[in-house]
């Protein structure tokens, strides 16, 4: 193994067809037209010398190390911002630019330290390359002068020295090394598109400066490290590099964050992590990252990490370490006890979203083949389970149409209850990027996201009142209906045409348009309009869509309605437009697509069908129950019932994750025995008898599916701490119920998977490494997989229009809790924060605020920072306000990071109709001001510190 | 609330009121179909129950829905 060198061809790709050749040092070369003199020499295989150019940003011509001879041209160009054109004959080499090279080199140098030994960018600086590669010998200037290099000159405090700003936790910025190449200020504007940095001074005093020259902690940077991967020098460096050393080999792996599934360079040094750095290579990411997937990997070697398996017979008594094979003997004799006990439906399972395909496999088929029912669900039935209704039932496939490259060719954006700035960020990125380039941003959102207002960005938003999606989105749709905006063509070749003529005098009522439905949902009619006009006839229109959208009582039906908008206007079946659900966790489609819902085996086929359902029983050998399981609700339901009793959970945290806190705790309190699978003692642990430890996604081999259905591989760069990688562990389990399931190598379950699952035949550890990754389905039509669906016609035949009724949730404000409160995600924080709150990230988020609008503080007597009182019908807590009008009058947000905040406390048993997927986006609360926790959160907090103890092991006596 | 009479009936409602816009036929049609394919046995049995004991509190296409699929099953 080696460290993975990947070429800065030092400008970016050009996307122009047309071919352009000319001749490099002798050698001809042809390229798309636009491309740079140094790109097109670099793909020829020659390195002009270069600072400030890198090929994830566009060409700046300042250090004039890339000087080139042009024949026929006067001068030295700089080759980076000179384009090919038909015919040159370039010289890279010559005694002029020798010369001159090597004199701008002396100057750079000239005001550089020369600690290159004890310097941390020491084996990886292009400065030191580049010095190298002029054949720089000797400084003539010296550095007794003006210098940006020594704290002292002469004696005397030197003003041109800055000192180190350590105040990132992750990286560090010495300007007494910079260059000035403004590679980290560009990196901030094209990739990242936050505009964080700048260079403040002219000439000589020209600086890299965050904000107005504030610290990088202190200044709009969001820590995506964009910056630190374009620093030629170690002026921008990660603390784990100066502390460590430079990394010796590395794996491409992908991260273990978000949905947007980014590819990453884990850089090790023997089995430590160095850094992570985004790969260029990959396909959701193009080489950029956000402060988790860059950064937030700490947790993976966190000391609260369980490595032992633990037991014990009550959840009051403290944990006892055992054995593997005790563990997984008491875990089995419990299950079967309950099995013999109470019937064979009496337990089930929870597969994780964070795990990977093969794992989650794994599981569903632990709890149908070796259980013998199908009671499984994952957490995607609390976020993405009606974008698998919605989506099927209207397309034909439960998934999103196309991959995040389609931004590229997006005219109008259509976001709906996302705020991709936060939760999906690298895809944000991209996003934002395209509209810099003028695409227009429609934003439909209670709140005035990141998203809304952005530097270059600005959205027509749409502030609606929690609730009330159907009725917007029906809205749009009478618009674009009554308005003549329907694209016909399209509707009458692609869609049921009876279905489309029925709905389309559905939407065309008086009582769906705009003006009639504003007094519900509290949006502009005008703006609604003229969003709908915008959508509809701006060019390709991609809507893209997240928890805002499912997590209501009628969430299958806005999922439904987003469909119609789409098909409606002819925006299916082509680069740049489509129906995109952004995921919410790592690997929730795959968690989907490998079966871990209780009505359906692996490729969303229904349990009931008896041809499939004999393929599996063929494969695995045993008979299979033809009904559907349980859903999660409904497992809790049953087991305060008496009649469901024992619950395996793999990598989730459902007692905080899942609405109603207290209804969950009365279930899994309820329950004889709870095993939980997990890398910490996390809450739902705290009603647990049997804790598995879990292994990091840094320990293991398998693939991760990400938003765009597209399956990358996870590569394992470390032996498991805790011991075995968690599919080693189900088998284990597996095994001791009595059930052998025998792997190798979870290659040979993708392959089962391949074999199983029709839109997965063409998908092998084998094809992974050769193509990069792919986007299922992925069989014999489409070898290489899927980038964009439904191109020439809709999965399930004719795209299905189906009538999409406003019904008002049942949760409704009233005198008494008259106000809504919505939830959501903050940038440095994942889902329940079992990761990242045990990483450095909590300096940007060490708690879950409340925001609440300056009027209804006011009335209340709310100001900034005091705790106050947050009670719905479900129950109370207690948080801190943070005053903002983000948020519209009578509504209010919080994230749910914290388990201490136990946002769930406050949400509501109310779910989706089609799904029982929750309704946490919108509660009836009330606000008061409190004077700490409440009674709750401390009886909370004594429970779990008294569940969390662990025995301490006795030593026997010699 | 458990997965009493209440709560099953009050999801009931909801699928149906889904569909109700869809006009009686499609919409018992619907419902029968999403309850047969979404609702663990359990619960269909405690619907079921619920129904022979008069099925209080069902919406009418809800209630035709039940029969239908009581009758297949």
């Amino acid at each position: 193994m080696s460290l993975i060198q990947e070429i800065d061809f030092g400008t970016p790709k050009s996307k122009s067809e047309a071919m352009v050749t000319l001749t490099i040092d002798g050698n001809q070369i042809t390229v798309p037209e636009g491309t740079s003199i140094m790109r097109a020499a670099m793909e020829a295989g020659t390195q002009i010398p270069k600072l400030c150019a890198t090929d994830m940003v566009d060409a700046f011509g300042s250090c004039r190390l890339c000087l080139v001879e042009i024949e026929g041209r006067a001068g030295t160009p700089a080759s980076c911002t000179t384009p090919v054109m038909p015919g040159l004959v370039v010289h890279t080499q010559s005694d002029r630019l020798k010369k001159l090279r090597k004199g701008v080199m002396e100057l750079y140098i000239s005001d550089h330290p020369l600690d290159c030994l004890t310097c941390a960018a020491n084996g990886d600086c292009e400065l030191q390359d580049m010095a190298g590669a002029v054949g720089l010998r000797d400084v003539r200037y010296g550095y007794e002068g003006e210098n940006h290099v020594f704290a002292k000159s002469h004696g005397c405090e030197n003003d041109s020295w800055m000192p180190k700003d350590e105040s990132n936790p992750y990286f560090t910025y010495d300007p007494s090394k910079c260059i000035v190449c403004s590679r980290c200020v560009r990196a901030c504007e094209e990739v990242q598109g936050t505009f964080a940095l700048t260079i403040s001074g002219r000439g000589f005093e020209s600086r890299v400066s965050p904000g107005m020259s504030e610290s990088f902690l202190g200044s709009e940077c969001v820590s995506c490290g964009a910056c630190v991967q374009a620093c030629p020098t170690a002026t921008l460096t990660e603390k784990s590099v100066i502390e460590i050393g430079q990394p010796e080999h590395s794996v491409v792996t992908t991260c273990a964050y978000c949905g947007v599934g980014c590819a990453f360079k884990a850089e090790m040094r023997g089995e430590e992590v160095v850094r992570m750095v985004p790969w260029k290579d990959g396909k959701a990411n193009r080489g950029h990252s956000c402060v988790k997937g860059r950064f937030a990997w700490g947790y993976t070697t966190h000391k609260e990490r369980i490595l032992k398996p633990m037991i014990r017979e009550r959840i009051e008594d403290p944990w006892q370490e055992v054995s593997w094979d005790e563990a997984l003997n008491f875990a089995a004799a419990k299950f079967k006890g309950i099995q013999q006990k109470y019937g064979r439906d009496a337990v089930g399972g929870i597969t994780s979203s964070r795990c990977t395909n093969e794992e989650t496999y794994l599981v569903q088929k632990l709890i149908r083949a070796g259980f013998g029912n199908n009671n499984v669900d994952t957490c995607a039935r609390v976020c993405h389970s009606p974008t698998g209704y919605g989506l099927s039932q209207t397309f034909g496939t439960s998934a999103g149409t196309q991959d995040f490259d389609s931004v590229e060719d997006t005219d109008v954006v259509l976001i709906i209850g996302a705020n991709p700035a936060s939760a999906h960020p690298v895809f944000a990125s991209r996003l934002k990027k395209r509209l810099r380039q003028g695409a227009k941003l429609i934003v439909i959102d209670p709140r005035r996201t990141e998203m809304v207002e952005s530097p270059h960005v600005k959205a027509l938003h749409l502030p609606l009142m929690p609730g009330t999606n159907v009725a917007v989105l029906t809205a749009l749709a009478h618009v674009i209906v009554t308005e003549g905006l329907v694209d016909e063509a399209f509707v009458r070749e692609r869609c049921d045409w009876s279905e489309f003529a029925d709905w389309a005098a559905f939407v065309a009522e008086l009582k769906h348009s705009p003006e009639a439905t504003a007094i519900m949902t509290g949006v502009d009619p005008q703006a609604l309009r003229e969003a709908a006009r915008i959508y509809a006839t701006g060019g390709n229109g991609a809507i893209y869509y997240g928890l805002g959208v499912t997590e209501h009582s009628q969430g299958s039906t806005t999922v439904i309605a987003i469909a119609n908008l789409a098909m409606v206007t002819g925006n299916i079946g082509r680069p740049g437009v489509g129906v995109n659900p952004l995921r919410g966790q790592n690997n929730v489609q795959g968690s989907c697509d490998m079966g871990s819902f209780p009505h359906e085996l692996p490729g969303y086929r229904h349990i009931s069908g008896d041809a499939v359902r004999e393929q599996f029983e063929a494969m695995w050998n045993v008979k299979l129950n033809n009904e559907p399981g349980l859903r999660i609700p409904n497992m809790f339901d049953a087991a305060i019932e008496g009649t469901f009793m024992g619950l395996y959970v793999q990598g989730e945290d459902i007692l905080q994750s899942d609405p109603n806190t207290k209804h969950v705790v009365a279930a899994l309190s309820a329950m004889e025995c709870v095993i939980v699978h997990d890398l910490f003692l996390n809450e739902t642990a705290n009603y647990a008898h049997v804790f598995l430890p879990g292994s990091t996604f840094l320990e293991k081999d398998g693939t991760f599916t990400n938003a765009e259905r597209r399956i990358q591989r996870v590569r394992k760069v470390m032996t498991p701490l805790n011991g075995y990688a968690d599919w080693e562990v189900t088998i284990l389990l597996a095994k001791a119920m009595g059930f052998e399931m025998k792997y190798n190598h979870p290659s040979e379950i993708m392959d089962e998977i391949a074999a199983l699952t029709p839109t997965f035949t063409g998908v092998s550890y084998a094809r992974l490494d050769e193509l990069g990754s792919v986007q299922w389905p992925c069989n014999e039509k489409a070898p290489e997989g899927t980038p964009v669906m439904h191109i020439d016609g809709f999965v399930r035949g004719k795209g299905k229009f189906i009538i999409t009724e406003y019904i008002a949730t049942d949760e409704r404000t009233g005198p008494r809790y008259p106000l809504l409160l919505t939830t959501g995600r903050i940038l440095s924080q994942y889902n329940v924060g079992a990761q990242t709150r045990r990483t450095e990230n909590v300096v940007w988020h060490a708690e879950d605020r409340l925001e609440i609008h300056p009027h209804d503080a006011e009335q209340r007597g709310v100001r900034d920072g005091d705790w106050v009182r947050l009670a719905s019908r479900a129950g109370e807590t207690t948080l801190r306000a943070e005053i903002t009008d983000r948020v519209a009058p009578g509504v209010v947000y919080t994230t749910f990071h914290h388990p201490d905040t136990q946002a769930n406390v406050i949400t509501t048993d109310f779910s989706d109709w089609a799904t029982n997927c929750p309704e946490y986006k919108v509660t009836a609360v009330q606000i008061s001001p409190s004077n700490g926790p409440s009674d709750w959160q401390k009886a909370y907090d004594e429970q779990a510190r008294h569940s969390r103890r662990i025995a301490p092991v006795v030593e026997a006596a010699e | 609330m458990s997965s009493s009479p209440d709560k099953l009936v009050y999801m009931a409602n909801q699928i149906g009121k889904f569909f109700h816009s869809q006009g009686h036929d499609r919409a018992v049609q619907g419902i029968s179909e999403h309850i047969w394919k979404f609702w663990d046995p359990r619960m269909r049995k405690q619907i079921f129950a619920h129904l022979d004991t008069g099925g209080a509190g069902l919406d009418p296409d809800v209630l035709d829905a039940l029969q239908k699929l009581k009758q297949q099953a």
